[in-house]
């Protein structure tokens, strides 16, 4: 395969103009650690932004980071780390379940917009974008937004380049708000919940004025890879030490009616919230397939009974908004979980399933023709010969 | 002034037929025709600019709005979509050829969630109203652009309105789930819905801040969030901008986010002490208002380690409240501001022009500069955790050359926020009013870009076409 990795800005841009001059599409990727997802792109040719990496601006007084595209998470999250800082949106690393090595990038993180259990209470990553620079499909570069925390200037093109999955253009250097990271924090676990008591009990604690930053069900299946055995309910606090304290012994009593619960303090619970992040808790089978899930969170306990039922096992994120399934990879299953989705509203992504189906099959709903139209018309307003990741989130686009 | 594109002849020969084929979709009192009865929809909140459009309609569905729309389209009219008619950036301000949809009429809460945490609200529907319908349970709609009472949240959507509070809950894009809109082709779309992640690509971030240019919005789901237990202010006075602007980054560097960090220069202090004598310190150069959220022991904990913090800048004074009421006595000049700046000067602009912090003191000694200059008098209150500047530029319309001069200074800052690595609006919106400085920000690639996803969902830019782009030389 004919693969190019250029160092810089311009390398990205010569080799997308080479590429839109020959109509030659692109697989475009970072370190492609998240590769397997959604649909295989249709190109000979590769584009990685991985060594166009480096960190261009960091102004912890003003919440402010910047790095090129290729950037690796971990560079990132140390050097924030060492200011007491961190990613708001607290980016799964999927490395394990999708079978891949190698660390993600910062322009991988972005393209992606996959968020951790962060999400429910301090949004996507899409939420704390506030500039990038990319490449469109013809070579010209654009750039989107600044480096201050507050910009409505001409459209923002930010968040449509954010989980875009490289099909608009390339992104090569991406500024976002950063935060303190917390002094301290602790997880208030109830045991033995079934989901909709669960999800009930976590409506209550995020319903709160407690700041709870977590909030996620892990049935017995999810739960015993944390050692459980029976369902775990966890809210999780990140403040000051104090406030941790304070808060977390308020929301014990105010889940009193769902039963005893326990303190999971700092490093179990940092343990526990990485592997609900990291799907670590999901139980996976070499050949089945994975789909995650966001739905109206008091309709995820119903999506996940009837893709249990079904034969799949999975739990609950974001309150039960988000959920992490794995099973047998058939188009049964596939069609118990998309029908439940459809029934209680939400959407879909198909994370991980075989060659096959993944080329031929839709790996996130379909939009209605109005919506597909607009789709397909964006999509040519910046890339008109379509040569960037073609195929990769829907057939023909 | 501002140039309008020329109106297309053949509209307003037509403008009869046009009210009568909007009459036969809107029925009642709901498409307005008569010249007296077009003059509140002349302007917007920047009443510097008029023009009568050639007719309003006050759809109360959004079938209606998607038949007018599909009439617009089939007969080329042009359309300006308007909420309360707030904008500062003349975003709803009408064009002599185009229909004028206003939502006013479409102010229902269609539902409250409390479980699942949101609400979904007809677009005209204020921003204060719909914290009004979930406060009884202790929730509120986080964003709250001054204008809050009369603003509609499609308004705030179109304009990716802020606030106060921005730097602790975001702007409006970060507290949206979903929104119904109408396309210029008339087709329904739901975008998103009470789910946080949604597939393909992100219209819900596109359309939010298209400042009406791609879709009309009908109804907006919004986030509801849990108000915090109390909440408590102190204030601190400094010698010179330069050391206020330290303790600013002193306090975002020690792992604090205060859920308010309001920055008051001395012409400021001084103007909202005269209207409001709210004891703020007279002599200090400039002043910062801080308040923190949490119980009471928590906002101790927090307030006492700002104070800390504000004493290692020298301070002239330091005033953290003890109770509510001490609070609400630092935070009465600070909302009198409007009220304050419009009573010592007829006229004034109030900029929108955001910087990086660190930038802060030399960027205001430089607007000093420039006001000296041109023999205007500029006052700034802003929220500083963010950089938003809101210079306000005081003038007398009445005066022509001061008029000039004060268009010219508005300007001379944003160029300066812009060349200090910031941008021409924080919160505002381009409309009309920046619309012709979009260069400064932007290259004219960047711009035609802009201008083909624009184009994407309105082939024959009839929605809102005289914003944010500057015009293109006749064709």
């Amino acid at each position: 395969m004919n693969a190019a990795a250029p160092a810089d800005e311009a390398g990205i841009a010569a080799a997308i103009g080479d590429a839109y001059a020959a109509r030659e599409p692109l697989l475009v990727q970072g370190a492609g650690t998240k590769a397997a997802m959604l649909r295989p792109a249709q190109a000979a040719r590769t584009l990685s932004t991985v060594n166009c990496s480096g960190i261009t601006l960091y102004s912890p007084g003003e919440l402010v980071f910047a790095a090129r595209a290729g950037t690796r998470l971990a560079d990132i999250e140390a050097t924030l780390a060492a200011a007491g800082q961190h990613m708001i949106a607290e980016p799964p690393d999927f490395s394990e379940l999708l079978g891949a090595t190698g660390g993600q990038t910062l322009g991988g993180i972005v393209a992606t917009n996959l968020s951790g259990p962060r999400r429910i209470a301090a949004g996507a990553v899409r939420d704390h974008v506030l500039g990038v620079r990319a490449v469109n499909g013809t070579g010209e570069v654009i750039h989107s937004g600044g480096r201050v925390l507050k910009n409505v200037t001409g459209l923002d093109l930010c968040k449509l380049l954010a989980g875009s999955q490289g099909t608009l253009a390339v992104l090569t250097e991406i500024t976002f708000k950063v935060l303190p990271a917390p002094e301290d924090s602790c997880s208030v676990v109830l045991r033995g919940l079934e989901p909709p008591e669960a999800v009930a009990a976590l409506a209550a604690a995020i319903g709160s004025p407690f700041g709870v930053s977590g909030a996620a069900y892990l049935p017995p299946s999810a739960a015993a890879r944390l050692g459980a055995h029976s369902s775990l309910t966890l809210a999780r606090i990140e403040d000051f030490a104090s406030s941790v304290l304070y808060r977390s012994e308020r929301i014990r009593t105010l889940l009193g009616e769902f039963g005893r619960s326990e303190i999971w303090p700092g490093d179990a619970s940092v343990a526990a919230w990485d592997a609900i992040r990291d799907a670590s808790v999901l139980k996976t089978e070499p050949d089945d397939a994975v789909w995650r899930v966001s739905v109206r969170p008091s309709r995820g306990p119903d999506v996940l009974q009837a893709a249990c039922e079904a034969g799949a096992r999975g739990y609950l994120d974001w309150a039960g908004g988000l959920l992490m399934l794995a099973g047998a990879a058939t188009e049964e299953l596939h069609a118990a979980i998309t029908d439940a989705v459809r029934r209680a509203g939400g959407v879909w992504w198909v994370l991980r399933a075989p060659a096959a189906w993944r080329a031929n099959a839709a790996m996130v709903p379909p939009e209605v023709p109005a919506l597909a139209a607009i789709t397909r018309r964006v999509k040519a307003a910046l890339d008109p010969a379509g040569i960037l990741n073609p195929g990769r989130m829907f057939a023909g686009v | 002034m501002i140039k309008l594109p020329p109106p297309k002849p053949e509209v307003l020969a037509r403008r009869d037929q046009i009210i009568a084929g909007l009459r036969e979709l809107v029925p009642g009192d709901g498409v307005i025709g008569d010249t007296l009865r077009l003059r509140p929809y002349e302007t917007d909140g920047l009443a510097i600019y008029r023009q009568p459009p050639l007719a309003v309609v006050l759809p109360e569905t959004t079938e209606q709005v998607a038949a007018v729309l599909r009439f617009c389209q089939a007969n080329g009219v042009r359309v300006v979509p308007r909420g309360a008619g707030t904008s500062l950036s003349g975003g709803a301000l009408p064009l002599e050829d185009a229909v004028v949809v206003g939502m006013m009429r479409m102010n229902a809460i269609l539902d409250v969630d409390f479980a699942d945490r949101c609400a979904t609200v007809q677009a005209g529907v204020t921003n204060l109203a719909i914290t009004g319908a979930v406060a009884d349970r202790g929730f509120f709609y986080a964003p709250d652009p001054s204008s809050q009472l009369a603003c509609m949240i499609g308004g705030n959507v179109n304009m990716n309105s802020g606030g106060a509070h921005c730097l602790k809950y975001g702007v409006t894009a970060n507290n949206l789930l979903g929104l119904r809109v109408v396309t210029i082709d008339g087709d329904i779309l739901d975008i998103g819905g009470a789910h946080l992640d949604a597939a393909g690509y992100d219209w819900l971030g596109l359309i939010t801040g298209s400042e009406g240019m791609l879709v009309i919005v009908t109804e907006v789901t919004v986030r509801i969030l849990r108000a915090a237990e109390g909440a408590r202010a102190m204030l601190a006075g400094f010698r010179s901008n330069a050391v206020a602007g330290a303790c600013v980054d002193a306090v975002i560097a020690s792992g604090i986010i205060p859920v308010a960090l309001e920055f008051m220069d001395r012409p400021a202090i001084h103007a909202c002490e005269a209207y409001a004598e709210a004891g703020y310190p007279m002599d200090a150069a400039a002043m910062l208002i801080i308040e923190v959220e949490g119980a009471e022991a928590e906002q101790d904990f927090l307030l006492g380690r700002l104070a800390e913090i504000c004493r290692r800048f020298d301070p002239i004074s330091l005033r953290v409240a003890t109770t509510e009421e001490e609070s609400a006595a630092i935070w009465k000049g600070r909302k009198g501001a409007f009220g304050a700046v419009g009573r010592i000067t007829p006229d004034y602009f109030c900029m929108d022009g955001v910087i990086p912090t660190s930038r802060l003191p030399e960027t205001l000694q430089r607007i000093g500069e420039m006001a000296n200059d041109a023999e205007l008098a500029v006052c700034n209150i802003f929220p500083a955790g963010d950089g938003n500047l809101h210079p306000r530029c005081m003038f007398d319309a009445n005066d022509a050359v001061q008029f000039a001069r004060a268009e010219k200074l508005g300007a001379d800052i944003l160029k300066l926020c812009v060349a200090m690595g910031g941008c021409l609006t924080g919160e505002h919106g381009v409309g009309i009013e920046k619309r012709d400085l979009m260069g400064v920000q932007f290259s004219s690639g960047e711009l035609d870009q802009q201008r083909r996803i624009k184009t994407a969902f309105d082939p024959d830019w009839l929605l809102n076409p005289a914003k944010v782009f500057p015009l293109q030389p006749a064709a």
